[in-house]
């Protein structure tokens, strides 16, 4: 007899999963759409109703291709790192409750987890770029690994606002918080929308994203750490991209916007997530299609000088708050 | 080497280099070749280099110590296929050297044809000449700014929305001319003693609407690019070409314009009917990659005005001075030698030709294009060392080179 707990893991994680790489699919078909539409193209329209099946065709495509190893790569490491990219990325999806209740694995240990793996994806692109002996992926991959560990402490510093209000590292549990208190990034005024911009921010670096898509930089890098991938294996990668995405997305709106908890006392739901994530993504793609590329140098400062002295004041700030706010009576959300 | 000498510039290097602190042949004997240094060849096969053209990297982790560019991998030997065909062929030939800015070249051959040959162009073709170069002008600034923003913003990314946009408007500057010419591209439309059509009924109009849409939609272009915080910090102070340099590498064009040298031959040296009206020379003191792109964007703001001037001010009269051709060995032409230059959105395209005398009367005894593209690229030695690669793809764009032209 399986343990009750391990087959609530196996149905949720499998739904979860499958669920995401639906939706991650047609994230790419709307960010096609989307950009389209915004360089006054039409964007994907041959493959079903307004290319709706393009997802499925392009995946039909990958597969056929023939999955080259450069004779000098490093078998093992290269064979190894695309699917690694997305595992680690499916990992973080554990403890994101989607709606009251739902989610994969309740751990008392939800932010450290989310951390952590996201923290892990330096190393298959890493090993990406190291294992396919060419100097365009080893230089991605030196980029990657500089913007990763560099934008990982203000990510990890802005996720602990959140903690500090709630009191809690279960991601079920801060959310929970939100829905009885009030939504982290609009009160207290201040560190929790602060918190929430370095942290998005954060996060568009770690998911390799315009302007902060330096280990990739196409126009320098001809395509980076993928630059000798071909087939699926340039497939996993490009799909843990944009599951990154999401996933940034889903903890973004669970940790600052309230997760499943609705406005104007609408009913919560599994809804509410699914609409702040696709908003946190839509900004996402907006942006990626609006601005230019920041410069390798340029990102590590606006990270080192920026984005971690802020995000450290901001930690102080909301332990002050939280300590010193139930002292100025009951409307200052003590 | 002794360590003196690698901390002084090679006497090849030009004397304001060294005063630059840049020395192009420097001496890597310092550095373990295992350790220190990786060569990157940047190219033939690249998405940045704006063609086949290729850059070899020095690198010391991701700074450039030295930069060598090679060129020549699109070298279809232009100069003596035309030594072979006779001068009315000659046209067609060209139009795929610079093929960004096809007009001008056209223009250019013809031009040095028609002092070799002695013969006069009518006022109306001159004007003609003067508004299509105008546009092409702008055609070409649209695409040199669409594929800076590429550079700068990737394939997938906030530079292809940029890329997508000038591309449009580019087209509907093409669009003029294939109404005129037939062709979008290489119109073949330039001849020797004036040109080959007549603009047709309602033309005029049709090109004050499109100037008009494309000068209201700049500004939001510039938005995306010179007025963009992201492209600022990504352009300023990039690529320092100081004016000694420029004038000693023979860089002409924008880029001369942009690093404080007041020079254009539109002005100085007047062709076709620049003589009758007034160009407004943009100029910046800086030499770096912003006042590069911002010249280039002011020029494009300074050809519409000249465009609408001149496209109101066509004279009525012949298109073309010489007879019509009936066969290709009309034109004959004595012994002598002509040179001509112009200023294409490039910089100053001359064209040397020597008359052949009897044997070889009716095509060119010998010829010789000198291209902006490749003295512009003749600078990168000297701007690269101590950028990175992400500036590299930058500083080559803001060249704006063409390698049909620099190769020919």
């Amino acid at each position: 007899m399986i343990p009750p707990i391990v087959l609530h893991g196996l149905i949720y994680g499998g739904v979860a999963a499958i669920a995401l790489l639906t939706l991650t699919a047609w994230g790419i078909w709307f960010e096609r759409k989307f950009a389209g539409r915004m360089q006054s193209r039409l964007g994907p329209t041959m493959v079903g109703w307004a290319g709706l099946l393009q997802p499925l065709a392009d995946v039909l495509k990958l597969l056929q291709k023939e999955d080259l190893v450069p004779a000098q790569a490093d078998r093992t490491l290269y064979l190894l790192s695309p699917p690694l990219t997305v595992f680690f990325t499916l990992a973080t999806v554990a403890v994101i409750p989607f709606g009251v209740d739902v989610a994969v694995a309740n751990l008392p240990i939800g932010v450290p987890w989310i951390l952590a793996f996201s923290g892990l994806m330096v190393f298959p692109v890493w090993t990406a770029g190291w294992a396919s002996a060419n100097k365009y992926a080893l230089l991605g991959a030196m980029r990657a690994v500089a913007q990763g560990i560099s934008y990982e402490i203000p990510m990890l510093l802005t996720a602990l606002v959140p903690v500090i209000f709630a009191g809690s590292m279960n991601v079920n549990e801060i959310v929970r918080w939100q829905a009885e208190h009030h939504w982290i990034a609009l009160w207290p005024p201040g560190p929790g929308l602060f918190a929430f911009v370095i942290f998005f921010l954060s996060c568009l670096a770690e998911a390799n994203r315009i302007p902060f898509d330096i280990p990739e930089a196409e126009s320098e890098l001809v395509a980076g750490v993928t630059t000798e991938y071909s087939g699926m294996r340039f497939g996993l990668f490009y799909l843990a991209e944009y599951l990154h995405t999401l996933v940034a997305s889903a903890v973004a709106s669970a940790l600052f916007f309230g997760g499943w908890n609705g406005i104007f006392g609408l009913p919560d739901g599994i809804h509410w997530m699914l609409a702040k994530t696709l908003t946190l993504f839509f900004l996402i793609t907006w942006i990626r299609w609006s601005l230019l590329r920041f410069r390798a140098d340029q990102l590590m400062r606006i990270c080192w000088t920026y984005l971690v002295p802020a995000s450290l004041a901001l930690v102080m700030i909301s332990a002050l708050w939280v300590h010193y706010a139930p002292q100025l009576g009951p409307m200052w959300g003590g | 080497m002794s360590a003196s000498s690698a901390a002084r510039p090679s006497s090849a290097a030009p004397a304001s280099a060294a005063r630059l602190g840049v020395d192009p042949h420097r001496d890597l004997s310092d550095y373990d070749p295992e350790a220190d240094l990786m060569v990157l060849n940047m190219g033939p096969q690249h998405p940045s280099t704006h063609g086949v053209f290729r850059l070899k990297l020095h690198l010391d982790g991701e700074t450039i110590v030295r930069a060598v560019p090679y060129v020549g991998y699109l070298h279809r030997g232009v100069e003596k296929l035309l030594e072979e065909l006779t001068f009315v062929q000659a046209t067609p030939i060209v139009d795929k050297n610079d093929y960004v800015s096809p007009m001008t070249n056209e223009q250019a051959i013809n031009m040095a044809f028609e002092a070799l040959l002695g013969i006069e162009v009518p006022r109306r073709a001159r004007y003609m000449r003067t508004l299509f170069a105008e546009m092409q002008r702008i055609a070409s600034h649209l695409l040199w700014l669409s594929t800076f923003g590429i550079d700068m913003g990737g394939a997938l990314g906030g530079g292809t929305t940029l890329f997508m946009h000038c591309f449009r408007e580019r087209e509907w500057i093409l669009d003029l001319f294939e109404l005129v010419t037939g062709a979008r591209f290489h119109y073949n439309t330039h001849t020797i003693g004036g040109n080959r059509h007549d603009i047709p009924a309602g033309w005029a109009k049709q090109v004050h609407t499109t100037l008009d849409l494309i000068a209201s939609r700049i500004d939001e272009y510039l938005e995306l690019s010179t007025t963009n915080s992201i492209f600022v910090a990504r352009t300023r102070g990039v690529g320092i070409l100081p004016k000694e340099l420029a004038l000693e590498l023979g860089i002409t064009g924008p880029i001369l314009r942009a690093s404080g040298v007041d020079h254009d031959l539109r002005r100085d040296a007047p062709f076709h009917a620049y003589d009758e009206i007034e160009v407004k020379v943009q100029t910046e003191p800086d030499g770096d990659c912003l006042s590069r792109a911002l010249v280039r964007v002011r020029e494009m703001k300074e050809s519409i005005r000249l465009s609408k001037l001149l496209v109101d001010g066509i004279p009525e009269g012949p298109i073309c001075g010489a007879r019509p051709i009936k066969n290709p060995t009309q034109f004959k032409a004595k012994e002598g030698q002509a040179y001509v230059a112009l200023e294409t959105p490039r910089g100053e395209l001359g064209t040397y030709v020597i008359g052949g005398g009897k044997n070889k009367a009716a095509s060119p005894y010998r010829l010789k294009i000198r291209p902006p593209s490749l003295h512009a690229l003749s600078a990168l030695p000297y701007l690269l060392p101590g950028h990175s690669i992400s500036d590299t793809v930058v500083i080559l764009g803001s060249l704006d080179p063409i390698m049909g032209e620099a190769d020919r």
